[in-house]
């Protein structure tokens, strides 16, 4: 058995329940007697620290290489605009500008220039802070407001965790912030929601895990008996329902507060903790 | 001049796409555009007719030619997004892995033996479609495929020049959640924002940081508080605080089942007679369009 196991929370769709899953299964895992992390990086809008209430002992800043043109030494060649696919770097009447909130950081510029005369800094784009939050380690990322590119950022905080279960709390959608965040992850819990909205956001990120070639499974929340179409969906694609939360009004007013079920409201520790078994279990750890 | 209005949240899953619905319903004669590009939902209450599609590209991306490659490994070395391979099982001894490939070029541009083929990708399409309402621009991504803010911005313009063409009053636009890529390029050189948000501790931080986003790019912002009554105290401390920050409450719409309701009936809410949230939502449009035409006067 490999030390280490990697499960995220995705989905779709915004407000389905990603950090109440993933911060009650970091809850569980901890009382269960499990070394866990848990990894927020939904860094656009990290939630994780509201309910888990963490005691923060670290911070750094995670940053990426942008180009400095030493302008001496420039002879003006336009290689470096030529080669930037994202007009971070342009070359205007033998004079080099740089937009350093369009670079990706690839480098190009500066092993193409032939005179030597690009050089790179780090520049800042968020943080990432870590604590505890009782027997959970905890670790999340922050962008900075007006910032566009998360990635650098959630693959910063997908390279924290520990060694034993790790718990990523992802971004909404199905887009590149989302990929970093669960790539490479061991398994994938996708939150839904038996909406119209929530079950058209599933297939797209069903889709996606698909694509990426990670074993999953789905979380259906605010699960109404009466209401089976995130079970016909599933039923359908063949993807196993791993736990279905009720619509509970409990649930909505304690999370308005940030408490979690798992420990505000009596009846879900049973249920988080037999999503922790079935999902270690499907896992296969 | 068309005035375009872009719901944003911050948090996901406060009601963007259901308030939208309802504006446009309530706009009448409106284009409308869904900038959520990566999970788009408007179309499912819209019910768009589409009347043409077309193949977005967001840039470029590499392919090794294997009968070029020497399996130097010079890409390797060079790609700073691990989206160049190592593999031990096949002939070929790099790939690229479509997914982690951002795009830059640098491996096809070094490589000794030209085996890096560098080409547009397809990334998605977008669509100009008619609904009851009016014209609609949307969109939908590839699966794992990036570029979301250029595929928003694409569909910006596009919508943009419908609502001008035709002489439309309004462009409503639906946004996506969060603070990046995709938000800022729905919001930048919008007429005005309306946020949506819920009073729950997590709306209420997320809040703050979207009307920072907003703020630094000094656009007027408005506010609607979902699901108020939830929990009343906590609205009353978003509103005082969005207040402070310079972003005005134009409406309170009450927890109302019949949203849900709306949705599985392929209605915008407003549709749905005699129910509080339709109720509450009309009082905010007529409230929001005061506020525009008031500011319009002003500048």
């Amino acid at each position: 058995m490999s030390p280490k196991l990697t499960i995220a929370v995705a989905s779709g769709k915004g407000g389905t329940g990603k950090t109440t899953v993933s911060a009650s299964l970091s809850c569980a895992a901890a009382d269960a007697g499990y070394k866990v992390a848990y990894l927020d990086c939904d860094v656009e809008e990290p939630n994780g620290h509201l309910f888990l209430k963490p005691e923060i002992d670290c911070r750094h800043l995670v940053g990426i290489p942008v180009p400095v043109v030493d302008q001496k030494k420039c002879v003006a060649c336009g290689a470096c605009g030529q080669i930037c696919q994202y007009s971070a770097i342009v070359c205007i009447n033998k004079n080099i500008l740089t937009f350093d909130k369009m670079c990706h950081g690839c480098g190009g510029c500066a092993l193409v220039c032939p005179a030597g005369a690009i050089t790179e800094k780090s520049r800042s784009i968020g943080s990432i802070e870590g604590g505890s939050a009782g027997r959970i380690s905890f670790y999340h990322g922050n962008l900075f407001v007006g910032e566009a590119f998360s990635p650098p950022l959630i693959r910063a905080v997908r390279s924290t965790g520990c060694n034993g279960l790790n718990i990523v709390d992802a971004p909404p959608g199905t887009s590149c912030p989302v990929i970093s965040a669960i790539k490479g992850a061991d398994y994938v819990l996708l939150v839904t929601e038996p909406t119209p909205f929530g079950i058209n956001d599933l297939d797209i990120a069903a889709g996606m895990v698909k694509e990426l070639g990670i074993p999953h499974a789905v979380v259906v929340n605010r699960h109404d008996p009466d209401n089976t179409l995130a079970r016909d969906f599933c039923r359908d694609r063949g993807i196993k329902i791993l736990a279905e939360i009720p619509d509970d009004r409990r649930i909505a007013e304690a999370y308005s507060r940030g408490a979690l079920p798992y420990s505000a409201v009596p009846g879900y520790r049973e249920l988080f903790k037999e999503l922790l078994i079935s999902a270690v279990k499907e896992a296969k750890w | 001049m068309v005035k375009e209005i872009t719901v944003i949240s911050g948090k996901g899953g406060t009601g963007k796409t259901s308030l939208a619905a309802s504006l446009v319903s309530l706009a009448e004669n409106t284009a409308v555009a869904d900038c959520d590009v990566d999970a788009a939902d408007l179309h499912l209450v819209l019910n768009p007719r589409v009347e043409q599609v077309n193949d977005f590209s967001g840039g470029k991306s590499s392919a090794i030619i294997p009968d070029k490659c020497t399996g130097c490994g010079k890409c390797h070395e060079l790609c700073r997004f691990g989206a160049v391979v190592k593999n031990t099982d096949q002939k070929t001894v790099f790939t690229i892995d479509p997914i982690a490939c951002e795009g830059c070029g640098v491996c096809s541009y070094f490589c000794p033996e030209k085996a890096i083929e560098f080409k547009q990708a397809v990334n998605g399409q977008w669509f100009i479609s008619s609904t009851r309402y009016g014209p609609m621009v949307h969109a939908k991504l590839g699966i794992a495929q990036e570029n979301s803010g250029k595929l928003v911005s694409l569909v910006r313009s596009q919508v943009k020049i419908i609502a001008e063409e035709k002489g439309l009053p309004y462009i409503i636009v639906d946004g996506p959640p969060g603070i990046g890529c995709p938000v800022i390029a729905s919001v930048t050189g919008t007429d005005c924002v309306l946020i949506v948000t819920e009073p729950t501790l997590s709306g209420q931080h997320d809040l703050e940081r979207v009307v920072e986003l907003i703020n630094f790019f000094k656009i007027p912002a408005y506010l609607c508080i979902n699901k108020f009554d939830i929990n009343p105290e906590m609205s009353d401390i978003i509103e005082k605080k969005a207040m402070a920050a310079g972003v005005k409450v134009v409406g309170r719409v009450h927890y109302d089942r019949n949203v849900t309701g709306a949705q599985v009936k392929k209605l915008p809410v407003v549709e749905m007679p005699n129910t509080p949230a339709a109720a509450d939502v009309r009082t905010m449009w007529s409230n929001l369009l005061q506020e525009i035409t008031a500011a319009t006067k002003v500048s």
